[in-house]
This record gives structure tokens, sequence and C-alpha cells, in this order.
């Protein structure tokens, strides 16, 4: 059966407009975004993150996650290397209008979750028909 | 993708013919295990392997995995690892994005060296998977002492 070489983990990309201030490669986390009823949630795959070392902004529509990686086994003699290890920066723009000051995080197993709850004006809205 | 795969041997011809063909048969190539198991995704997980004089390291990076959901297991040099990562569906949501790895993997890894099943030590820490492998006695390097008879 062939197998078509894809690791769970993307390439490591330069990523334009992050300034980074230690010198390291920067994946893109891969993501779920599950749009509930009055909620999005982001669940973003960021192992070997530090709690303290994720930073999530959000501006003016635009969602950013950075989750900083503490180097490990930098000087090690590796027989089988498919996987690097870097900090994860991605960014989404969000359609939905957010209520930004609800939004709420929680990092465990190497998962970041992000709970964006919609705006009130921006939840479905059940309008009775008067017969 | 980019994968060193580090050979103690050296860059002698047919070394570099039983290199590859020892890659393949162990399923350390460069596109992952070269057969999968039925009802497993093309996604294998990746594994970084390295060694030190007392033992063999494997480390795997798997978010969102409890510890009950992984099942490792050593025969002589073969560790197999298997990961349970159920499928959530849930009803009446929209999905924009769904990229992050869902199923049940195995994979199995061929250790450089016979390694001791009793002392294999994992420890899972946010997301990342770091196994031990004592290598077993027959398997350490010795010292050999060469002594002068003249």
């Amino acid at each position: 059966m062939a197998h078509d070489g894809r690791t769970t983990k993307p390439p490591a990309e330069q990523v334009p407009g992050l300034e980074q201030t230690r010198s390291g490669a920067c994946y893109r986390p891969s993501v779920d975004i599950v749009e509930r009823p009055d909620e999005l949630v982001v669940l973003a795959d960021v192992p070997g993150a530090s709690p303290d070392g994720i930073d999530v902004q959000f501006e003016e529509g635009t969602l950013t996650i950075h989750a900083k990686v503490e180097p490990r086994n930098q000087d090690v003699d590796f027989l089988v290397r498919e996987y690097g290890v870097g900090d994860y920066w991605r960014t989404f723009q969000v359609a939905e209008t957010v209520d930004a000051g609800k939004i709420s995080a929680d990092y465990a197993d190497g998962v970041l979750a992000l709970h964006l709850p919609k705006a009130e004006a921006a939840k479905p809205r059940k309008i009775p028909v008067k017969i | 993708m980019a994968i060193r795969i580090w050979h103690p041997f050296g860059a002698f011809p047919l070394a570099h013919l039983r290199r590859e063909m020892e890659r393949v048969l162990s399923g350390l190539g460069a596109d992952g295990p070269d057969w999968v198991w039925p009802g497993t995704l093309r996604n294998q997980p990746a594994v970084n392997v390295w060694e030190t004089g007392e033992s063999v390291h494997v480390e795997l990076e798997v978010p969102g995995v409890k510890s009950d959901q992984l099942d490792l297991s050593v025969v002589g040099s073969q560790l197999a690892i298997k990961i349970e990562r159920p499928e959530v569906q849930e009803e009446q949501v929209t999905y924009h994005r769904r990229e992050r790895p869902v199923g049940s993997f195995l994979r199995v890894v061929e250790l450089p060296s016979e390694v001791d099943p009793g002392k294999v030590e994992a420890e899972l820490h946010h997301g990342v998977l770091a196994i031990t492998l004592p290598k077993a006695e027959a398997a350490k390097p010795r010292k050999i002492q060469v002594t002068a008879t003249s």
C-alpha cells in the first residue's frame, strides 16, 4: 500500500511578520476549527509547548497563536529524525463577530483549546412568525 | 521533508545498498513504515530516534493523547507503538478546519540494538512521548583492556 510520506507535522517555514528573538525553526500547528451555535472552538496541536510560553492575540478579527517550545535534544546524534522541534505560529482571519472579552484558552496534553464566544448579534436567533 | 539518517558505517558503495535495504526492511525509511496496518490512517506519527552508550531513545509528538490511549510493547529489538485516538463527531456543528490526526495508529520501530524490556521507561509530557530503552547488557559497548606482553 503506498504511503504518501506525510507526517503529522507540517514543515518549518519562514513566517512573515513574526519577529523571532531567538533563532530556530517555526512550525505551523495543525488545527481543528469547530463552529458551534454560540462559539467558535479552535484546537491547535502544539506538543512540547510550555503553558507560560503560549501567546494568543485577537485583534480586529485576526487571531494569532504563538507557542514557544523549549529546545530539546539539541546536540544529539539522531538515527532517525522525522520531525524537528521549534516554536508554533499560526494566524487566522475570523469571519464571525467574536466577543473578544470572553475568549478563553486552556492547554492540556499538548493541545491548545481556544473558545471564542460569538457576540450577541452573531448568534442565530429564531424569529417567531406571527400569523 | 528533510530526513537525516546517521549510519555508523562509512561511505563504501556496497554499504550504501545495504543501508537502503536495511532502511526499507526496518520501517525507518524516509516515507515512514512501508507497510501500514489495515484500518489505520495514512498519517503515521513521526518519530525521532537516537542512542547513547547506555540506551536507545525514541520520541514522538502525540498531542491530545492520554496515557491510556497508548500501548507500547518491546520484543527484542523492536518497539511497537499503538495509539488510539477516537473520532469525536459532534452534531449540529460546522467544521471549518479538520487537520488534526484521528484514528488508530500502529508503528513498529526497529531499534539499533537489543534492549532490556523490563527497564523501558516512557514519559508523556505536554503531548510529547519520550521513551527510554536501556540497552541489554550484551549490547552495551564494553571497553576491552589491552595488556602489553612485551
